[in-house]
């Protein structure tokens, strides 16, 4: 029982993760807490339930939604938080709550306002079956694929921000803007990477997801952003591995109060780790305290 | 080499600068010296693109830069070192200087500056793996200026490169100046520290709320009695 539980709250902590590295991210470069980032996550799912309803293979779909939720995070930015990236933060902050509830409703007005099913004959006959069995624990080839996926895509991201030119001018733009502007380093240019790489993640959780649970609504970004900015202030908010471990502490956190509570409770266990969290470390768990220099 | 018009600069609705004209010539030093607030940093902001002038004209090498991005002015070579350093906290110190080579493509020539930067400054070698924020006052200017130089720059602005640091720092920091002039790298310093700027520059300006109230060799500056009494504390 608990053991099955740990293997359940892992794979939607790895959930919570994909899509918490993209608000660190971007609240990294630009102090934004991106509202609409769970929304990106949805339209991830829909974008691939297009795709494949076009007759794309499912490899070729989830790509190309990727890609189209990338060029939206990147849109997003440019016609909604560019402006106004001189402008007091709390307007920054109240656009993204609008564009969030402007994409979801764009997003009713496309694919309708009922839950959707994934596309189970896009998916091989296999996914649903188990993988491993030990005792009583089953892994399925389905929490399988999360796993996979969402490591690869973390340990590439690790190493895009650790090992690469624009991953150094994202990590010194985060630290000092003047001074990586004086560098030379087109600060937008750095931006909207941010946004296509945080985009791309958030897109990539809402297509397994909706894989995993088989089914897709315009409203689900909502729930699952707030959690994954749970888990990113809980991380730390703007340190990349915070986000990660924050994810998968929230996931877990939450299935076990939802097996040993009552289901009910799963959301409230959640905030209320966060908030014991915050309590004793304001700074999140990976995160850094923030002091006023010399 | 850089040429100022009646350079005006704004933020928000203060005006920092009324009008500013300065010129450096290839090969000098030249300083900036002024009280707080007389616009010094406003006018490097200016030259590198930090702040957009709302009038006058800023020529370097023969071409308008008072409207081109950052990006272009330090591709054209002008480099600026922040005042207070704004080295990169949470990169070590190999990647803060590597952050200086940012728009250039020249492996073999980063790496022949890096090896410079090292010679100029042998603390920063043994600490190459150290984050910058863990360095010392003094280091993390001498990585400021290393990581200026990795942009091979034609005309390095200096923003008070003395500031909280002890007397003995200050003046390995302005033998290391003087060194790259004679690398042959332009300089334009700004200091408050006027002393030390004027015995080590060839010409000096002085700023007074946003404009050049006297110019001159510097040595005519350090010998005026105005210069003297207002910054230099002697009478």
């Amino acid at each position: 029982m608990l053991e099955q539980q740990l293997v359940n709250g892992f794979t939607l902590g790895l959930i919570y993760a994909l899509i918490a590295v993209g608000y660190t991210m971007v609240y990294g470069v630009i102090e934004l807490i991106n509202f609409a980032h769970g929304e990106i996550y949805m339209l991830g799912a829909f974008l691939t339930l297009s795709f494949i309803s076009m007759g794309l293979p499912l490899p070729l779909a989830v790509v190309l939604a990727m890609l189209a939720a990338a060029a939206i995070g990147v849109l997003l930015d440019i016609v909604a938080y560019r402006p106004l990236r001189e402008a007091p933060r709390l307007a920054a902050l109240i656009t993204a709550i609008g564009m969030s509830i402007f994409l979801q409703n764009l997003a009713m007005i496309i694919w309708g306002s009922r839950p959707l099913p994934f596309p189970r004959q896009a998916l091989p006959a296999f996914f649903s079956e188990p993988a491993l069995t030990f005792s009583d624990v089953t892994i399925s080839w389905m929490q399988m694929l999360i796993y996979a996926v969402a490591v690869v895509l973390m340990v590439g991201l690790n190493l895009v921000i650790t090992k690469t030119r624009v991953g150094t001018a994202m990590r010194a733009l985060a630290q000092n803007q003047t001074a990586a502007a004086l560098m030379g380093i087109n600060v937008n240019r750095v931006i909207t990477f941010t946004f296509a790489l945080g985009s791309a993640m958030g897109a990539m959780a809402g297509i397994m997801v909706s894989m995993y649970y088989n089914t897709m609504y315009p409203t689900m970004g909502y729930l699952a952003g707030v959690k994954a900015f749970a888990a990113a202030v809980l991380g730390g908010i703007g340190s990349v591995p915070g986000a990660m471990l924050g994810g998968v502490v929230l996931g877990i956190a939450e299935t076990l109060g939802a097996g040993y509570l009552s289901s009910p409770y799963r959301d409230g266990v959640a905030y209320a780790v966060m908030i014991l969290v915050i309590i004793f470390r304001p700074s999140g768990l990976l995160g850094r305290a923030v002091t006023e220099k010399a | 080499m850089l040429k100022l018009t009646d350079v005006a600069s704004y933020y928000g609705n203060i005006q920092a600068l009324k009008g500013v004209s300065l010129h450096i010539g290839q090969g000098e030093i030249v300083t900036l010296i002024g009280a707080n607030g007389a616009g010094k940093t406003t006018t490097l902001m200016s030259i590198s693109g930090v702040v957009q002038p709302k009038q006058g004209r800023i020529v370097f090498l023969g071409e308008d830069i008072t409207r081109l991005s950052t990006e272009r002015i330090v591709s054209l070579g002008i480099t600026q070192v922040p005042e207070g350093r704004m080295i990169f906290p949470r990169l070590t110190v190999r990647e803060n200087l590597l952050m200086g080579a940012y728009l250039r493509k020249d492996k073999a020539g980063i790496r022949e500056d890096e090896e410079h930067a090292y010679t100029l400054f042998p603390v920063l070698r043994e600490r190459r793996t150290q984050m910058g924020g863990t360095l010392s006052g003094g280091e993390q200017q001498m990585l400021a200026i290393g990581r200026a130089l990795l942009a091979r720059p034609k005309l390095l602005l200096l923003d008070e490169p003395s500031l909280g640091l002890a007397p003995l720092v200050v003046e390995n920091i302005f033998e290391i100046i003087e060194q790259i002039n004679k690398d042959g790298v332009t300089v334009l310093l700004v200091e408050q520290n006027a002393q030390m700027a004027l015995q080590i520059a060839h010409r000096g300006y002085v700023l007074e709320t946003g404009r050049v109230t006297l110019e001159g060799p510097a040595s005519d500056l350090l010998n005026d009695p105005k210069v003297r009494s207002a910054y230099l504390g002697l009478d």
